[in-house]
Order: structure tokens, then C-alpha cells, then sequence
């Protein structure tokens, strides 16, 4: 008895620690396991959230460059039975491409602009900007008379304008030719056409931010909760590239109107100008206004020594 | 044990798979959209078309592109004046300025609107040294008169301000002065421009103050009464 005992406790001698060992490794992966899938799940719950609000076919889309006439049909399709099913409104979204032979340029008389801010509400309301924050992609900056330098100016200014020792400065995306906000997007949701218009697309835009970090002029704007338009108030003249509503978690900023201004008109900033302070129009063309201004007034520009090479100039006269 | 990492194994080398598609997708991408931005077709809106159609015909006629025309806006004409009384039917009227001035004599002596004493009164004026009679013509009153002697109606006013302020009508020219409408592609559209007094008060011109009405709410200004983090949520029903 004792020696089967101790045969058969023998053998398994070197095994208890074993068993043992074994049941420890498996409680402290087990232990891992819960704390990694865990960690998953509180690392995907904003993916969740955000996949409540995509459609398998939005997901599924490719990047804006790559899709077909076809697609793109598609895609727009979608685009506005979305906007009908969320905000009401019956909109048209159209896919303005760049004019040949048109670079657009913009242009801004500071001896005259007296910061009453129609330009910001008039951006606002084009291109359908969430009513709670007012949201606009112009800033008006109040500024110390004898300095071009932004950073030193103010947008809370109220009551009576122009104030009689200071200039005002409306800042919007600069339109750069060096877009120091493209080369920093890793998905290449934003980009730089034809007509000098960086645009961004918003479908995949993954709303890193970089750009707006990237960008000198505080131009860019991230879409922090879900735009709130009433149906009436929604503009229904949209393009893809341009004002269509965006969705929450991705970046916008001004495309200098492109929905109106690749179909021949003003931008809406321009004309709710009530200074005439705005002068917009197509650099290549040598009759054009701001080719009169860009060669016959001073004219600045922002941040020079940056090399963003901006289409957006300011003049006095 | 061993299929434990072997599965582990797998997935990882799935991870660095998807990592390198992703980081070489993009790439790809980067190159189309610096290079060929308009391989896609240009899909035009449709009154882009209707306009360019129409154009091109009179493009292929004339050689030159037809285009819309720069239109001013112009005053309706003279002023009228509003009658301070009524007539026995109780109504108001306005009368045209020949109504009075064609049956008084013109005083010439009178410089500013404080020397008046019967009609005019407690007008602001201010427009540097000129007087009523630079401007107004003595002889007709339903017009203007310019600086030679020459009448002009009251729908030309911008000929009449452009004598003095000629720096202001060559910018005006050019766009670079004075608010407008419409295209900035005339091939497509007209556009339409303010005139003087659209915007000037021709007897005190200077552009008149106002008050800043819109404001956006965001970091560069007040902070939201209600920010705070809405965790991907869509709106703040949804958290
Ligand atoms: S102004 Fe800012 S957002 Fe606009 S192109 Fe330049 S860097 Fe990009
Ligand atoms: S926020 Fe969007 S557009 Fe900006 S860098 Fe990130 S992905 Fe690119």
C-alpha cells in the first residue's frame, strides 16, 4: 500500500508543482484577458457610437479622387436621403468641379472693412453651420492700430464698430498654396484642386485634427457634436466638397463658396459685405478686378515668413 | 498552449498586414490628388451648363465670349419731398423740388443748412466746404449740376461725385470700392454693383457707425455656457 502510495505519488511529485503552475498562468492570463478586453471595449465605444450613425454603404465608400461617375451619382444619392431623413430639408448636392483656367483669389480693402460682421453671419448661414454655436469659418479680429500680427488682435469685441484707434482683420482659410493642413492629414482626406480651393473630404476625414493644429490661421474648424439646422433654415443649394452638412467628428473650413463660386458667382461672404470691403475673382485673368488691386495698392499678406504662400490678400488704400 | 501562440502569432501578423495596407493606401491616393485632382469627370451643376451652352453659341459667332453686363444700380431719380401737412381728406403727398424752387429765386448766398430759415431746416450737413448750389442746380432743381456749369440728372450722381472723389471712382472701377452682387464670371452671370449713395449720405458721406451683431461661440471667444465632453455622442439628447 505505502509503496504504491509512494509510486504513484512519486511520478506524480514532479507533476503537482506543475498542475500548480499551470492553474496560475491560466488565472493571471485569464486575469489579462478580462483587463485587455476590457481596455477594447472602452477604446472602441466612441467607434460604436459612431457606427450607429453609418451606414454600411458610407462605410464602405472610397476616398472622394478615386470614385467613379457612377459612384459618385451614388454616393450623392445617399448624401441628400440622409440629409432628408435627418434635418427635413430637401437639398440638392452638386459635384463642382474647378473651372479650367481659374485660379481663384481673394482680396480684403482693411482701410474700409469696419468689423460689423455680416461676412460671419452670411458664412453661417450659406453653408449650414450648427446654429447653437453660430459657427462660421470667418473670425473678425480686432486690431491695435500699426500691427499686421493676428495673434495680437481680439474676436470679442461688441457694440459700436469701427473703434476709432483700431483696424479690423477678417481671418478665413487662406486658401495656401503651400497647405501646411494637407501635408499633415495621414489619410489625405484634404486637398488642394485645381482652382487654388483646399477642400476636405468629409467622409474620410477621420477627424485626427492635425490640420487644424497645422494650420497658422486658426482656419480650420472640428465639428464637435452633430450640426442643429431647422429644415427651414438649411440651404438647399449644396456641393460634396463644399457646404453639405457634415457630419459630427470631422473637419470643415471655408472652400471660398466653391458650390457658388465654380457656377460663376460671388461668394456669400461678398456679398453680404455691406462695406464693400471684398473684392474675389480669377487671378489668371488679366482684366480681372483683383489683378487692378494686387497690382496697383499695397497689399499684404499673413504670416509671410511662414511660406504658406496664401491666396488671400489684404490692401489699403 | 502552442495553439494559444500560434493564434496569437497569426493575429499579430494580421495587425502588421493591415497596418502596412493602410500605410501604403493613402500613398497612393496622395499622388492622384496633387497630380490628376480631375481624373474624375466634371460633373457640371446644371445652370453651369445652361449658361455655358449659351456662351459657347455666341462664342462661335462673335469670336469673343459674350458677357452680362456690369449693371449700378442708379437713384429713381430726383428727391421727392414729403409734405409735413395733409389736405382736407386727410392724405399725405410728396412734391417733386420744382414744386417750390421753380417759383423762388435761388439764394446763393446761403452756404450751410444753419443759415435757412423757411424750408430745410435742421438738415445735418456735413461735406467738407461745399455748398448747396455746388452740387445743386440753381437753374433746374430736378437736376444736378457739375463743377462746369453742365446739368446732370439725379440718376447720374456717381458723374457728379466722381469729379472730386476721383480716386474713389477709379477703385470703383476696378471693383476695389463699393459692395456688389452676383458673378464675378460675367461670361455666366451679371453682377451688380451699389452707386455713392447707396451707401454715402451725400450731405454727411461719412460711412455711418454700426453695431456688431453676430458672434460665433468658439474658443477664440466665450466659452460655451454648456461645453463639456460629449463622449461621440451625436447631440446632447443622446448622452
Ligand atoms: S489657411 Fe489653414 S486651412 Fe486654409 S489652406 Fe492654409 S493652412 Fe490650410
Ligand atoms: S482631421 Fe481629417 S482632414 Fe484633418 S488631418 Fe485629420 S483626417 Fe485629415
Amino acid at each position: 500500500m505505502t509503496s504504491t502510495e509512494t509510486d504513484s505519488t512519486s511520478p506524480s511529485k514532479p507533476c503537482l508543482p506543475i498542475v500548480e503552475n499551470f492553474s496560475r498562468r491560466a488565472a493571471v492570463k485569464a486575469g489579462f484577458a478580462t483587463l485587455g478586453a476590457g481596455a477594447f471595449v472602452a477604446a472602441i465605444s466612441p467607434l460604436r457610437q459612431a457606427a450607429k450613425n453609418t451606414s454600411a454603404a458610407e462605410f464602405m465608400q472610397t476616398h472622394y479622387t478615386e470614385l467613379s461617375p457612377e459612384q459618385k451619382a451614388d454616393v450623392i444619392a445617399r448624401l441628400e436621403a440622409e440629409t432628408k431623413e435627418k434635418y427635413g430639408a430637401d437639398v440638392t448636392i452638386g459635384d463642382d468641379r474647378p473651372i479650367p483656367g481659374t485660379k481663384f483669389v481673394y482680396a480684403i480693402n482693411l482701410s474700409v472693412c469696419n468689423g460689423n460682421g455680416k461676412c460671419v453671419e452670411a458664412c453661417h448661414k450659406e453653408n449650414n453651420h450648427d446654429r447653437d454655436t453660430n459657427q462660421s469659418y470667418i473670425r473678425v479680429i480686432e486690431m491695435p492700430k500699426g500691427t499686421m500680427d493676428m495673434e495680437q488682435g481680439s474676436t470679442t469685441y461688441t457694440g459700436v464698430v469701427p473703434k476709432d484707434d483700431k483696424f479690423y482683420l477678417p481671418v478665413q482659410c487662406q486658401q495656401c498654396d503651400e497647405p501646411p493642413c494637407v501635408d499633415v492629414c495621414p489619410v489625405k482626406a484634404t486637398w488642394k484642386e485645381e482652382d487654388g480651393i483646399v477642400v476636405v473630404d468629409y467622409n474620410w476625414c477621420i477627424g485626427c485634427r492635425y490640420c487644424e493644429a497645422a494650420c497658422p490661421y486658426h482656419a480650420r474648424r472640428f465639428n464637435w457634436k452633430k450640426p442643429e439646422v431647422p429644415a427651414a433654415e438649411v440651404n438647399p443649394d449644396q456641393s460634396y466638397l463644399s457646404n453639405r452638412i457634415r457630419p459630427v467628428g470631422v473637419v470643415e473650413k471655408c472652400t471660398y463658396c466653391l458650390h457658388r463660386t465654380r457656377r460663376g458667382k460671388l461668394p456669400a461672404c461678398l456679398e453680404a459685405c455691406p462695406t464693400g470691403a471684398r473684392v474675389f475673382g480669377n487671378i489668371l485673368d488679366k482684366d480681372s478686378n483683383i489683378r487692378w488691386i494686387l497690382e496697383n495698392k499695397r497689399v499684404y499678406i499673413l504670416k509671410e515668413e511662414l511660406g504658406t504662400k496664401p491666396a488671400f490678400f489684404y490692401y489699403f488704400d | 498552449m502552442s495553439r494559444i501562440a500560434n493564434l496569437l502569432f497569426a493575429g499579430v501578423v494580421c495587425l502588421i498586414g493591415a497596418m502596412i495596407f493602410v500605410a501604403t493606401s493613402p500613398t497612393a491616393l496622395r499622388e492622384d490628388s496633387h497630380t490628376t485632382p480631375d481624373a474624375v469627370s466634371p460633373v457640371a451643376p446644371s445652370d453651369d451648363i445652361r449658361f455655358q451652352s449659351a456662351s459657347e453659341s455666341a462664342a462661335k459667332s462673335a469670336g469673343k465670349p459674350e458677357t452680362y453686363p456690369t449693371v449700378i444700380r442708379k437713384p429713381s431719380g430726383p428727391p421727392r419731398i414729403e409734405l409735413a401737412g395733409t389736405d382736407p381728406q386727410g392724405r399725405t403727398g410728396s412734391v417733386a423740388c420744382s414744386t417750390c424752387h421753380s417759383v423762388r429765386q435761388p439764394n446763393l448766398g446761403n452756404k450751410t443748412a444753419a443759415t435757412l430759415d423757411e424750408f430745410h431746416q435742421g438738415m445735418t450737413f456735413s461735406h467738407g466746404s461745399i455748398t448747396c448750389y455746388s452740387c445743386h442746380n440753381p437753374d433746374d432743381s430736378d437736376s444736378l449740376r457739375l463743377a462746369d456749369g453742365t446739368s446732370v440728372a439725379y440718376q447720374e450722381v456717381m458723374t457728379l461725385c466722381s469729379q472730386c472723389h476721383s480716386k474713389q471712382a477709379e477703385s470703383f472701377a476696378h471693383g476695389a470700392h463699393g459692395g456688389m452682387n452676383g458673378h464675378w464670371d460675367l461670361t455666366r452671370g451679371p453682377q451688380m454693383k451699389n452707386n455713392c449713395i447707396d451707401c454715402h449720405d451725400p450731405h454727411a458721406p461719412a460711412y455711418p457707425k454700426m453695431i456688431v451683431g453676430f458672434k460665433p461661440k468658439d474658443r477664440f471667444n466665450a466659452p460655451l455656457d454648456h461645453s463639456h465632453d460629449h463622449e461621440g455622442a451625436e447631440s446632447h439628447d443622446e448622452h
